[in-house]
């Protein structure tokens, strides 16, 4: 733990928040929240619904102005951007949603084609690229589908695709695995170690504790706004992080003996070295 | 660059055939509008070409000497018109050559002329004025002067004239600019139906790090694609009904105003550049007015 810390210090500085402050009227979105996060990290970003997770991930996107503090992004601050700015700031980051946000009348090779043409990358560029990407997720060969002929975990590994084929710094995954069923989580879940391992840093929202406790990263929890607990190779259990007094109502985790289960299994098949760091 | 313009061609040419019928609609309200406008774009030009006609016609004053006023007298007078400012040019017309050119005016019939006892046409000065409107204050100074019989001036028909057309071009351009709002809302309600169905796609696009003239350009395109082809369905229909008006009643025209109507090569020339020029900023417009409410937020 103490050899991880001291790696990670090497690395530069790539998202931090100064004194965040975002409010809806009178409800707190997230309140004073400072972080770090170091290139090449790999965060979770955990707690209950309206937490502020979602706020978070929004303010870094620019998709709210904050009220209050700074957010430094590589080299400038996301605060002070000007309209005109934000779409060249998004594209240096890749993100996933929860409901994948495929495009339904364009074929597998055309959602992903269409993040570089959205950058304006020459045509030869996305034919060499779009195919690497697929294969890199694991959809080698199903180019000419549409979305809805494709599995949901392949959707996911799809919207994945889309999000890293311009080669962000971040990759922001909004709760990536909340529609998808274990083992299929398990899937992306190893695919964006994988991504990781070569170099991109990933933020992932999530309220799943089983995911969180399997893969052993950085966790951040949020509650009510604020940042209560920050720690590397660190744990989420809903019932102390979310809820001290205690009645947390369990309706979003699946079972945590089965993903775990799943989890090992795989390592021991074929990701033997995806947890080592 | 211009593989991004094919691509926004190639798209909008894929909406409008997915919406043909909301398409083939609004292409035909847009033309109806165009060709109202058209309409008055005509009135307005040929008003325009009359009143500087009349202007033209009316900028002169002919100041009639008295027979008793010497020729020394009138160059002294024609030194004063001189040093005014509102008077362009001062020209001595003397009572021969004025019979001269009324022998001349009437041509044939001009040995009538020939029978006149004595010369009845008085000397005259022919002051040619800057600009019709100093009219009435030129007049009054000449009058002032003394060797003065009269002058000849028709300035209530002038002031009539310039307040008629005056009114004719205010009309037709505040008909025009109304008619051009409306055909942009129409082509605005139009693309927004496309919007609509893609809003979702623009979302994610936007999320992605599309800019929003990269988004607006399929839409841009669809726009201008409608306003362009009304522009030119419309500009068709005038430009002949134009050639028709000119071929059958320009003569009369020209017989009654004494200015003709305007020709019809430059008539046309220029509606083809006029409502090319509309057309696309109409759809542009459009397209950009009815995609504000989605590229607003971030």
């Amino acid at each position: 733990m103490a050899e991880e810390t001291t790696e990670k210090k090497k690395n530069r500085l790539i998202i931090e928040f100064k004194n965040v402050t975002k409010m809806y009227g009178d409800n707190v979105g997230v309140e004073d929240v400072s972080v770090k996060i170091r290139e090449g990290e790999f965060v979770f970003l955990v707690g209950p619904s309206g937490a502020g997770k979602s706020t978070f991930i929004k303010v870094l996107l620019k998709m709210l102005d904050v009220d209050k503090g700074h957010i430094y992004y590589v080299d400038y601050d996301v605060t002070q951007l000007q309209n005109y700015e934000i779409p060249h700031h998004r594209r240096s980051m890749g993100i996933v949603f929860q409901d994948f946000s495929l495009l339904p009348k364009k074929t597998v090779f055309e959602n992903v084609a269409f993040a570089m043409e959205i950058v304006q990358m020459p045509r030869k560029a996305i034919r060499r690229q779009v195919p690497a990407m697929l294969d890199l997720v694991g959809l080698k060969g199903q180019e000419t589908k549409y979305p809805n002929e494709l599995s949901i975990g392949e959707q996911q590994r799809l919207a994945i695709a889309r999000a890293i084929v311009n080669n962000p710094h971040v990759l922001i995954a909004d709760e990536p695995t909340g529609n998808l069923d274990p083992e299929t989580g398990w899937e992306i879940m190893r695919l964006l170690e994988q991504i990781n391992r070569r170099g991109t840093t990933i933020l992932m929202v999530t309220h799943s504790p089983d995911i969180v406790n399997a893969m052993e990263k950085r966790v951040i929890a949020i509650r009510d706004g604020r940042i209560v607990r920050d720690e590397l190779g660190g744990q989420y259990h809903p019932e102390e992080d979310d809820d001290p007094d205690g009645d947390y109502s369990d309706h979003e985790l699946f079972n945590l003996k089965n993903f775990e289960k799943a989890y090992r299994e795989r390592k021991i098949k074929g990701g033997a070295d995806s947890r080592k760091e | 660059m211009n593989n991004k313009l094919f691509q926004s061609i190639r798209q909008a040419i894929r909406q409008i055939g997915r919406n043909r019928a909301m398409v083939f609609a609004s292409l035909f309200s847009i033309t109806a509008i165009l060709l109202i406008l058209g309409l008055f774009l005509l009135l307005l030009v040929n008003v325009n070409n009359m009143s500087q006609g009349v202007k033209s016609t009316f900028d002169q004053v002919q100041v009639n000497l008295k027979d008793t006023t010497t020729r020394d007298e009138a160059s002294a007078m024609m030194e004063q018109f001189e040093a005014m400012e509102e008077i362009e040019s001062v020209v001595y017309q003397s009572k021969e050559t004025a019979l001269a050119n009324w022998k001349h005016k009437w041509g044939d019939n001009a040995d009538l002329l020939d029978r006149l006892p004595t010369n009845p046409l008085p000397n005259a000065i022919i002051l040619k004025l800057v600009d019709v409107k100093y009219a009435k204050d030129v007049v009054e100074r000449a009058r002032a002067m003394a060797g003065v019989e009269k002058i000849a001036y028709s300035q209530d028909t002038v002031d009539k004239l310039i307040s008629i057309t005056n009114g004719i071009q205010i009309v037709a351009l505040v008909l025009i600019a109304f008619l051009l709002v409306v055909s942009v809302i129409v082509v605005s309600n139009t693309i927004k139906l496309t919007v609509l169905s893609r809003e979702r796609e623009i979302t994610i696009m936007k999320y992605i790090g599309a800019t929003n003239w990269y988004i607006r350009g399929p839409f841009l395109m669809e726009g201008i694609f409608l306003g362009l082809i009304a522009a030119i369905i419309s500009g068709v229909l005038v430009s002949l009904l134009y050639h028709y008006i000119v071929t059958s009643f320009g003569l009369d025209f020209m017989l009654i105003m004494s200015t003709g109507l305007v020709r019809e090569k430059f008539m046309i020339t220029n509606l083809a550049v006029v409502f090319v020029s509309m057309g696309i900023s109409i759809g542009a417009v459009g397209s950009i007015i009815s995609m504000r409410r989605f590229l607003d937020t971030k």
